[in-house]
């Protein structure tokens, strides 16, 4: 088991490393820079205060050596004009678009991510599992009819519309004010119990919206493995034995199938971060979805590579958790049976 | 004295479309009345779909969702289980307590994800409110009981970790760790090597004899019934055709089915070029003029070909890997238009020798020869065009007819895929396909059917009329009957004999079924261990077995004749070990010993310190 996660740690180190360089090199592919961009405009307005200013933010990030170097010191392994500092020493950049650091910037918006994210997550599985056990053992049933007609029903209806219908009734029937996680009177307030309160309560309609259509796939993945691992001998032999059917079910079958759910967290965790980005959109949701696509969108650079980087990690980590989690469920894995 | 298990008149319905089952459905059991006494085995005798697995089903209420008892009585101690519930309290504390099941399939049969000692001990912790304590030494004693050798060990072993007979035997230890009254064994040994299931069956007569349970015994084997069974019932599509004691069935069978079924299993004391007779002859059209030009010489050369397997699973982290050698220094010589056949327990290295005929896995020495007309040449070494015109030379044949079809491609893509990548065109194709189905005895109006509406009798004809396709010189046939019905395993062997004497189709035969390789091959090679210990021609081999682990394969073979009952006190042993076998034939650890020749073509393999007296 610590050969296994030592050898994974490697893979998870070196796979960083590439992705960083991945992810660098294509921030830069598109001609020029934001500071550059910035630097031709203000020299059109004439403004000398703020060349100066771009210029020193062109030196201190040494965006003026090349390419190979400047992703060197980016990610920490060779000494820029202020040393060592990058991504491997905890120095997440500058975020020129907002003139803060990115972590500043940053900074909510990673974890009200998470936290909408997972409430999404946890909503998915809560939901969608004891309906998807229903749907399996009463196959064909009334009821497993219209569970699938309400799950074709959530995948086909995009999560946008949904958002806002939601936010419309929501706001009529609880008088929850529109968009965002919180009101807007807590905007910079420190996190009290009236502001948690407040994001408790607007985090009731993303949850629904972003998980519906998760809830509806799952419910549809889990049904289909669960009649195949009914359908194996060794949930007779349960059956046989004389365990109560709710007790077979859950012991055998549905252990069986929930592997590849566990294989699948680490595409979960990413898209926990990325697969929300149009519903925080138009719920105007501090996350790090919108800031994410303003930052491409003007080559803000050192941001942009962040939170990309970001999810790459949480892709990485979230393979390493699986690959861990699914050794420890599954005896075949663990011991390298085929 | 009342019978321990008492069915009477007892109705099974499938229900065919959604509805009540009085509307669409179909009677798998018409009317079923038997007896199982304490004490006494009933082997309940029949081919696939007659009804026998169902019997079984309803006894233990766990009938699939689409099926239902219609009608009748299953009378247990008192008790009508056909009228009670089926997940009802009541017969959930009869099943597993008081009447148990042991399946086909151990390995299906058990989950993987948990140990064997959980899943045996689950059985008592549910019926006796055992603590985790008392199950974990109760299970202990169980697995002891069943023989395995260190049931300490077992107790957290995965299913996964075991031999196909220790699988069975921690089903048998989970199905009487409660001691029930009534065992029932659905084909507890057909998925078994020889030698495993006459311990297994040596298993369950000695559990009977101590216990007194009553057995209902579901086979289709009549070797197997003559040597475990007191009474015999057979089932004929749903209907008891014949039941009594043993000996009155089997030595005088009155029914055609059960008559039938004693002349389509292969036999050891068939006449030489003695047909099978198949319960269901199926025609065949069998083109002549395929053949082509008889030649001499071999076409294949197996020439000491060795193979190795690292096991990924390390224990340490410097530990070195584990190795273990499945081949070693195997030759093998084919003639062409003949039948080598090779024959060994599961884990002999037998179906690794087929693929490495088959160029699916490289060995680490040795060659293969192939000569498909100009030559022996190396089949390792082909490249390009040869390895091509190779892959289209020799055709593999498959054990699991279901696995080896994919269900969502029709009958017709099936046999022109293999057309399609040889760049057949179009025409030749359609008419091939056709050509192809009349062979095998199927009809052209199978082509656009897909394989989930074939029985695996014809199923396998599928397989062979692909395999066929590209008019091969060599078919592998792995354990090609082995996952069929008895009753059509003659169809698919005669079939596969007509094709070679109109073809002239050279075959190497895989199986751990001696009575088939006897029935197939000219000439036999007995692997055990990844060597090969004995090779002899056909009619020497089995008539005058000199080699330990061959007679020992032998003995294993249950008899129908009554006449041959096995010798369960000689089947206890270990008989694969080489270190065990009796001098002149003993190996030392790592020894290799030598072919010696003991009659013309008949070669035994001798231990080193015996080689070096007779020289």
């Amino acid at each position: 088991m610590i050969v296994l996660l030592l050898r994974r740690l490697a893979t998870v180190a070196l796979t960083l490393l590439a992705i960083s360089a991945l992810v660098f090199f294509v921030i830069k592919l598109p001609p020029g820079d934001f500071l550059s961009n910035r630097i031709m405009e203000l020299r059109a307005g004439g403004e000398a205060a703020s060349i100066a200013k771009a210029e020193l933010l062109i030196r201190q990030y040494g965006l003026d050596r090349p390419v190979f170097q400047q992703y060197l010191m980016w990610v920490g392994l060779m000494p820029g004009p202020a040393g060592y500092s990058g991504l491997l020493q905890g120095d997440w950049g500058w975020s020129f678009e907002y003139d803060r650091p990115v972590a500043e910037v940053v900074g909510d918006a990673l974890w009200l991510t998470l936290v909408v994210n997972l409430a999404a997550l946890v909503f998915v599985h809560v939901v969608a599992i004891p309906i998807a056990l229903y749907s399996a053992t009463h196959r064909h049933s009334l009821g497993d009819a219209v569970v699938t007609v309400l799950g074709y029903v959530g995948l086909a209806v995009p999560g946008f519309l949904l958002a806002l219908i939601l936010l419309f009734y929501a706001n009529r029937w609880f008088g929850l004010s529109i968009g965002g996680l919180y009101d807007a009177g807590f905007t910079g307030r420190p996190w009290d119990r009236d502001k948690i309160a407040s994001l408790l309560a607007h985090l009731v309609v993303p949850t629904l919206v972003i998980g519906l259509g998760g809830t509806a796939a799952m419910i549809r993945r889990m049904r289909a493995n669960l009649l195949d691992e009914l359908a194996k001998p060794y949930t007779v032999t349960a059956r046989a034995k004389g365990l109560p059917p709710m007790r077979a079910l859950l012991k055998y079958p549905f252990r069986m199938s929930l592997n590849p759910f566990v294989a699948d967290i680490g595409n979960l965790l990413p898209h926990l971060v990325s697969g929300s980005v149009l519903v925080s959109l138009v719920m105007s949701l501090p996350t790090v979805g919108p800031l994410l696509l303003e930052a491409l969108r003007s080559q803000d650079q050192f941001m942009a590579g962040f939170i990309l980087m970001f999810v790459a990690a949480l892709t990485v980590f979230g393979m390493l958790v699986s690959d861990l989690v699914l050794a420890w469920l599954d005896p075949r894995i663990r011991m390298g049976a085929r | 004295m009342t019978p321990l298990l008492s069915i009477r008149d007892l109705r099974v319905a499938f229900r065919t479309e959604a509805g009540p089952f009085e509307a669409g459905s179909l009677d798998v059991l018409h009317g079923l009345s038997l007896d199982v006494a304490r004490g006494r085995t009933l082997a309940l005798v029949g081919e696939s779909g007659s009804g026998k697995s169902v019997t079984a089903q309803a006894i233990l209420r766990i009938l699939p969702r689409a099926a239902a008892i219609t009608g009748g009585r299953i009378l247990f101690e008192g008790r009508d289980l056909a009228a009670l519930p089926a997940d009802g309290a009541e017969m959930r504390r009869l099943r597993g307590q008081r009447v148990a099941m042991i399946f086909q399939e151990p390995m299906s049969c058990l989950s993987p994800l948990h140990t064997v000692g959980d899943q045996i001990g689950e059985a008592l912790r549910i019926h006796t409110g055992a603590s985790a304590r008392e199950a974990e030494a109760r299970t202990r004693e169980a697995l002891a009981h069943v023989g395995f050798p260190d049931p300490a060990r077992a107790l957290r072993t995965y299913p996964f970790e075991l031999s196909g007979g220790l699988r069975q035997r921690a089903m048998i230890a989970m199905a009487i760790i409660l001691k029930p009254a009534l065992l029932v064994a659905d084909e507890p040994t057909t998925a078994l090597d020889v030698t495993t299931q006459a311990q297994i069956l040596a298993l369950l007569a000695r559990l009977q004899a101590e216990t007194g349970m009553g057995i209902l015994l579901i086979t289709h084997d009549l070797g197997v019934v003559a040597n475990m069974a007191d009474d015999v019932a057979v089932l004929y599509r749903g209907r008891l055709v014949e039941a009594g004691p043993r000996a009155a069935v089997l030595r005088a069978p009155g029914h055609p089915y059960l008559r039938a079924l004693l002349h389509a299993v292969p036999r050891f004391d068939m006449a030489p070029g003695e047909r099978l007779t198949p319960i269901r002859p199926a025609r065949a059209a069998i083109p002549a003029g395929h053949a082509p030009a008889p030649r001499s010489g071999p076409i294949l050369q197996v020439q000491g070909v060795s193979k190795t397997f690292t096991l990924r699973a390390a224990r340490g982290l410097w530990a070195a890997p584990r190795l273990v050698r499945a081949v070693a220094d195997v030759s093998l010589t084919l003639p062409a238009g003949r039948t080598l056949g090779l024959v060994g327990e599961s884990g002999s290295g037998k179906t690794t020798v087929a693929k490495i005929v088959m160029r699916g896995l490289a060995p680490d020495s040795g060659r293969v020869l192939f000569d498909g007309g100009s030559g022996p040449r190396d089949v390792q070494a082909l490249t390009g065009g040869n390895l091509f015109a190779y892959r289209r030379a020799v055709q593999f044949v498959f054990q699991d007819p279901y696995g080896s079809l994919d269900p969502r491609m029709s009958v017709r893509q099936i046999l022109h895929e293999p057309m399609e990548i040889h760049g057949i065109p179009r025409a030749v194709r359609r008419a091939r396909a056709r050509e192809l189905l009349a062979m095998v005895g199927l009809e052209a109006d199978a082509l656009a059917r897909f394989p989930h509406a074939f029985s695996g009798g014809q199923r396998q004809r599928i397989g062979i009329a692909r395999a066929l396709a590209l008019e091969p010189r060599l078919l592998v046939l792995d354990e090609p009957v082995s996952a069929l019905d008895v009753s059509v395993q003659a169809q698919i062997l005669n079939l596969l004999k007509d094709l070679q004497a109109a073809l002239g189709l050279s075959y190497l035969i895989v199986s751990h079924n001696l009575a088939v390789i006897d029935y197939m091959a000219d000439t036999i090679s007995v692997m055990a261990r990844g060597r090969i210990v004995e090779e002899a021609p056909r009619a020497a081999l089995f008539r005058a077995p000199a080699h330990p682990y061959t007679r020992a394969l032998l003995a294993a073979v249950p008899d129908p004749s009554l006449d041959h009952p096995l010798d369960f006190a000689a089947v206890t042993g270990d008989h694969s070990d080489p270190a065990c076998w009796p001098a002149p034939y003993r190996l030392a650890p790592e020894e290799a010993g030598a072919m010696v020749e003991i009659a013309p073509g008949h070669r035994v393999r001798h231990g080193a310190a015996d080689t070096r007296q007779a020289a």
